[in-house]
């Protein structure tokens, strides 16, 4: 499975300066593997030492918060975009 | 009138000095990293929310007395420069402090006071934000003022582009209240609207922010400076009570922004010897249909989990937000809470303080009074302690709420004799 994905302009450091990669797995867990191996280090800015989503990063696999969907086992299906967030403010 | 900074130079040279008035750096709320001011708004570290720190010179009551009648009194205390007040901008704050005597006898208070923020430029304390959020993209280079939005603020930014002759692009979900669409649109700014929630319309701002160059979304890329702005409500209410502070304050609580800036300008009046340090107990307030932070606070958590919004309460329903943690830090430190009521007491509430003092509130101010009602009723609110309730927008953005609750008590035929027989048996 090979999912896109948008990264953020301060993880940018990691890609390159792109502002999307691809990245192969079949749940997010599985992405943000395939993405620390092609970009090293980027998977620690997205998780914490106790390996879970930071409290303020948002991940979305297509429209899809994955914190309703199942946090890192959230499902990838082929093609699904997926997005890095930093939390903002209201509005 | 100062002319608005040459982007191209800013881009040279960097913001120029004073830009950012008595600011000195970022600094991460999470886990304290510090970098320099510019147009960042999360931590490199940890993706923690950047705060706006400062060495602040010693300022008096009476230098603040003398500025104008507008949040720029307070210009030391905000990363603006010393001469904001000669750019064009809405000009809001120093809106009324009520001394809300009917209401308080109806709730069983001592002492109510109701900050009306309905009374800024565009009717919401987004005015306040969008100012400072305004004169922090100019001084940086920016060029566009932009915004996600779930009505208040789109107004605001609409209305200060338009003042400060900018352009501005304003993403807003489409069921949004008719009249909050229109009370946009009317300033000429780029309307979009966006099939999906708010959280959808905040995903997607982001992402634009992290791809247009030269774009200011006040709430993501200056969000930092932006967020000072509601530190105003905490200057004004202590200035308004002749600098003093109230001993428990209500605030509406969307993201969450508001509530923590609060309580952070409390704590720079007490430092700066403007008001005698005392406890301030700081109470959230919640639609059921989006009460995340509410929830969390009942569970005992300190991570709040997202909700899908469903409450007539759109400029509070936020179901991701951001300052969630936040908020439950400052009102379990403060002695407070947060808590929520649903729409059927929202709408009641919007109608209890027209009705006891003539203040037309929109849907979040229903919450606010709602929250403070239940919150007596409950014994969690001292009746004794003098209290400041947060209104933070006008009723006449929200009118569906109140649509069938009200309107005329008869209609009749253009005659005395039919004005007398409908008005025999309501003679006082």
């Amino acid at each position: 499975m090979s999912a896109s994905v948008r990264i953020p302009t301060i993880l940018r450091n990691y890609t390159g300066g792109v502002g999307e990669v691809t990245a192969d797995g079949s749940t997010l867990g599985e992405v943000l593997e395939s993405l620390e191996a092609n970009h090293p280090g980027i998977r620690s800015r997205v998780l914490d030492d106790a390996g879970a989503l930071r409290r303020f990063v948002n991940v979305y696999v297509g429209d899809e918060d994955v914190r309703f969907v199942g946090g890192l086992e959230a499902p990838v299906s082929d093609g699904a975009k997926i997005s890095i967030i930093p939390a903002v403010a209201g509005g | 009138m100062t002319t608005l900074i040459d982007p191209a130079l800013t881009a040279v040279n960097g913001p120029r000095e004073g830009a950012f008035g008595n600011a000195t750096h970022l600094v991460c709320r999470a886990c304290g990293a510090e970098g320099p001011l510019g147009p960042f708004y999360a931590c490199m570290e940890c993706f923690g929310p950047l705060e706006v720190g400062y060495a602040f010179p010693e300022i008096t009551r009476e230098q603040i007395e003398a500025g104008p009648r507008s949040i720029w009194r307070y210009a030391p205390l905000l990363p603006v420069p010393a001469d904001i007040a000669t750019f064009r901008s809405t000009d809001p704050g120093f809106t009324r402090l009520v001394d809300a005597g009917n209401l308080a006898a109806d709730l069983g208070l001592k002492r109510l006071w109701v900050k009306d923020d309905s009374g800024n430029p565009t009717h919401s304390f987004k005015d306040r934000v969008v100012a400072v959020a305004l004169s922090a993209a100019r001084e940086l280079g920016l060029k566009v003022l932009a915004c996600p939005s779930t009505g208040n603020l789109a107004n605001a930014v609409a209305a200060a582009a338009a003042r400060a002759g900018i352009r501005s692009v304003v993403l807003v979900p489409e069921n949004l209240e008719k009249q909050k669409i229109l009370a946009s649109a009317v300033y000429d700014t780029t309307l979009i609207a966006i099939e999906g929630t708010y959280d959808d319309v905040n995903k997607l701002a982001s992402e634009i922010a992290g791809e247009e160059e030269g774009w200011a979304f006040v709430n993501v890329n200056v969000r930092p400076y932006y967020a000072e702005g509601s530190k105003t409500l905490a200057y004004e209410i202590a200035e308004q009570l002749g600098w003093r502070l109230p001993d428990q304050i209500v605030i509406p609580v969307a993201s969450g922004s508001q509530l923590t800036k609060i309580d952070k300008g409390i704590g720079e009046l007490i430092k700066l010897g403007l008001v005698e340090d005392k406890p301030v107990k700081i109470f959230g307030a919640q639609a059921t249909g989006c009460s995340p932070i509410a929830q969390a606070y009942r569970a005992g958590q300190d991570v709040v989990a997202p909700v899908k919004p469903n409450t007539i309460a759109k400029s509070l329903a936020i179901g991701n937000p951001a300052d969630g943690p936040y908020v439950l830090d400052v009102v379990r430190r403060t002695g407070g809470l947060i808590a929520d009521v649903d729409d059927t007491v929202v709408v009641e509430n919007i109608q209890r303080l027209a009705r006891t003092e003539g203040i037309f509130a929109e849907t979040a101010g229903g919450v606010t009074i709602g929250v403070t009602a239940k919150l007596i009723a409950d014994g969690v609110l001292d009746p004794e302690a003098e209290t400041v309730v947060i209104n933070s927008g006008d009723g006449l953005k929200t009118l569906d709420a109140v649509a069938d609750k009200v309107g005329p008590k008869t209609t009749i035929a253009p005659s005395y004799e039919a004005f007398a027989e409908f008005w025999k048996g309501r003679r006082p």
